[in-house]
């Protein structure tokens, strides 16, 4: 099982700058065109993105200089901040569009599955929808009905099955989307972040799966934020940043590097409420931003008053990626603070001995109050933090199905032998 | 998309295989195109059952939404043929080659509609279909011929009509009948071919849509579908063979009805013409396609 699956070498995308390469109003031709006719209809008839049609326009690397090989029987998890260049390769992997530079030999045929349920209808049935998404995806009639019955086990919607997917609920549609795609029998498997939806249940089902197609000797390629899911699914992690692949190798030791070298989640810019500039919340351990189970944890947050603050107070909640507040800390309860001057700054937090959560993506939420205005002012965007994949409870992993606090137990055995007991 | 060359695995490498398998898998090159783009038609093939897919996805669900479903493919031509028979046949008295006019113009509504909307949906179904085409790979080819042969179904509901009508009129088919495939072919190929163009376009230009309905009255009243092509002098037909739906609808009555004549150098101008066309617009679809995940 050494055979390389897929061989990136120098693979570059350019893409112009802004969000999307945006389409144009034929008026802007029009008038171009009477500007110069000749060379500037020209060049919108053959118009191409790396024709570098005209050079003014500011262009950027999406993906440079992109190498490395996967070998079948792998999963490689992409790690990469938004942005990075993941979706990108992916995109260029599964031929949806091509490179600008360099090159990638692909063994096999390719499979992928970039977002939930490309081309269901919702006016059709779940049946039509599987035969339909199962051809958009490359699969042969014949194959997927042969997979029918295993593929509507696979998303439990047995009984809506012949329900058009318009009146599924949101589970419903994203399992049967799934199924179809897990059911795929390429040699290589790209996914893209589409499990982030779905319930853990079910996202474990989709990992279990996933383990099962790797040990058949395919490749899968998957991008997640989510940094357990990782894990617990990929053998390898490459990621990318800025477009360059900056660490490739064993998952974990990629996923502790990356979150190491990750910044301290901070704000990205400076958040403004009414009456404070938060110039930074920081949370992290003794090895700075690395939190692992059971560690000692600051949370600080830096900011200014723009107004004189009489009686200064600090909330945090801490809350799950599905926005389920954990707990939360006051800092009344545990401090007081003097009153501060317009123009001030000012750093309060907490120290937390022994945080007692659980490995996995969480948040917080900042208030900044002034009591003594009664003011309490929410600071606009979260902080994201991780907990860190450790041995919680000795060797073993402990994933999302134990929930996200951790106890700090011992055991307890008793055994009563009832033969031995009477002499 | 890029140009991808097909090779099997190369023999060295079999060699470290573990088994036959991977001397059986093929090796794809993911690399930036240049120079002349072949048109893909090998690839188009293996994903015909793509084809089928899509197209049964657009007749099934434009049937399921509308009260009326199917009956709308006949209700619609029916319609604008007895505007145009009050109008151009009884008070303008436009002259229809001895034959009845509510025949003489239906038989040219049906390859007229068939035509019509072949290439409005053409042109519009890379961007109608943004979402797969920005989040899977298939030969994009495919997305304009699914509609194109969507629209077949509502033709061969409508054509039973015209049969009715050919009974009620007395009109006996000649031999002639056995080209019609050819000229529903000919619809076909002569929407594809303007609607690969627009279509390509109109990922960039959205100005597309907004002229699309325009370009479509237009020609139909360049077309003998409310007249006959008789009323040009004929000095002149062949250049009328310009526009490929004279030649179609000319050619379709001809074939139907027997009556008027065929349609010889007007209809040659129009096979020329279509091809060129045709190859053009399959070319500059290809070309234009690798940006289509990017642009649209
Ligand atoms: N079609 C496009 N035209 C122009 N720029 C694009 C296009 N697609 C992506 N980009 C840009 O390329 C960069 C990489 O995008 P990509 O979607 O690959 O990021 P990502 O790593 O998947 O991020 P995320 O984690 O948010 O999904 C981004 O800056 C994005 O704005
Ligand atoms: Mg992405």
């Amino acid at each position: 099982m050494t055979d390389v699956a897929i061989r990136c070498e120098g693979l570059a995308k350019q893409y112009r700058i802004g969000e999307r390469e945006s389409y144009k109003a034929l008026r802007d031709v029009i008038t171009d065109a009477f500007a110069s006719p000749f060379h500037r209809f020209r060049s919108a008839l053959r118009h191409s993105s790396n024709g570098a049609a005209s050079k003014e326009e500011p262009y950027f690397w999406a993906l440079d200089d992109v190498s490395f090989e996967i070998k079948s029987g792998e999963v490689v998890g992409i790690i990469g901040r938004n942005g990075a260049g993941k979706s990108t390769l992916l995109k260029i992997l599964s031929r949806i569009t091509e490179p600008t530079r360099g090159h990638a030999d692909v063994w096999g045929r390719i499979g992928s599955l970039l977002e939930v349920g490309t081309g269901f209808h919702p006016e059709l049935t779940g049946r039509d929808n599987i035969f339909l998404n199962g051809a958009i995806l490359g699969m042969r009639r014949a194959e997927v009905a042969r997979k029918f019955d295993q593929i509507v086990a696979f998303a439990e919607v047995e009984k809506f099955i012949d329900t058009p997917v318009k009146r599924y609920s949101s589970g419903m549609y994203v399992r049967l989307a799934f199924a179809v795609a897990a059911h795929m029998e390429t040699e290589i498997l790209l996914v893209d972040e589409v499990l982030a939806v779905g319930d853990a249940q079910f996202q474990k089902k989709c990992f279990e799966k996933f383990r099962q197609i790797s040990t058949g000797g395919r490749a899968i390629v998957f991008v997640s934020h989510n940094m357990s899911a990782m894990r617990t699914v990929c053998q390898k992690g490459i990621v990318l940043d800025r477009g360059k692949v900056t660490e490739h190798g064993e998952i974990n030791k990629v996923a502790d590097r990356y979150l190491e070298n990750m910044q301290p989640d901070l704000l990205s810019n400076e958040a403004e409420t009414a009456s404070f500039i938060v110039e930074e919340i920081y949370i992290g351990s003794e090895e700075g931003s690395v939190i692992k189970t059971f560690d000692d944890v600051k949370i600080r947050v830096k900011a200014k008053a723009k107004t004189d603050i009489v009686d200064p107070g600090l909330y945090v909640g801490l809350l799950s990626r599905d926005n389920q507040r954990i707990t939360a800390l006051d800092l009344k309860d545990f401090q007081t603070v003097p009153g501060i001057t317009s123009g001030d700054s000012f750093e309060l937090g907490f120290d937390i001995s022994a945080l007692p959560i659980l490995p996995g993506s969480y948040e917080l939420e900042v208030f900044l109050k002034d009591l003594g205005h009664h003011k309490i002012e929410l600071v606009p965007g979260r902080v994201g933090f991780d907990v860190v994949e450790s041995p919680v409870y000795g060797g073993r992993k402990i994933d999302s199905w134990y929930g996200q606090v951790g106890l700090r137990a011992c055991g307890f055995a008793k055994v009563t032998s009832l033969i031995n007991s009477d002499q | 998309m890029s140009d991808m060359t097909i090779i099997g695995a190369t023999s060295s490498r079999s060699v470290s295989a573990p088994s036959v398998r991977r001397a059986e898998l093929r090796r794809i090159r993911i690399e930036p195109s240049t120079g002349w783009i072949s048109l893909g038609l090998k690839d188009l093939w293996q994903y015909r059952e793509l084809l089928y897919f899509l197209t049964w996805r657009d007749i099934k669900v434009r049937y399921k939404q509308t009260a009326l479903g199917a009956a709308w493919a006949v209700i619609q031509p029916l319609f604008t043929m007895l505007v145009f028979t009050l109008f151009f046949g009884r008070l303008a008295k436009v002259p229809s080659d001895g034959i009845p006019y509510p025949l003489f113009s239906y038989t040219a509504l049906l390859p007229w509609q068939l035509f019509a909307y072949a290439l409005t949906e053409s042109s519009n179904s890379v961007v109608a279909n943004e979402r797969l085409i920005t989040k899977v790979y298939f030969p994009r080819l495919v997305v304009p011929l699914a509609s194109i042969f969507a629209g077949l179904v509502d033709f061969v509901i409508a054509f039973t009509l015209v049969v009715g009508m050919m009974v009620w009129y007395g009109v006996r088919p000649t031999w002639a009948i056995l080209t019609l495939p050819f000229f529903v072919v000919f619809a076909m190929a002569t929407a594809l071919g303007v609607g690969l163009w627009l279509s390509a376009l109109n990922v960039q230009y959205r100005d597309v849509r907004y002229t699309l309905n325009f370009i479509v009255q237009f020609w139909l009243f360049a077309s003998p579908v409310a007249y006959s092509s008789t009323l040009v002098p004929a000095r002149w037909r062949p250049f009328y063979g310009l526009n490929p739906m004279a030649g179609v609808i000319e050619g379709f009555r001809w074939a139907l009805l027997g009556k008027a004549q065929a349609p010889g150098a007007m209809l040659g101008v129009s096979v020329v013409v279509v091809g060129i066309v045709l190859v053009g617009g399959l070319y500059y679809y290809r070309r234009m396609e690798k940006t289509f995940a990017d642009v649209v």
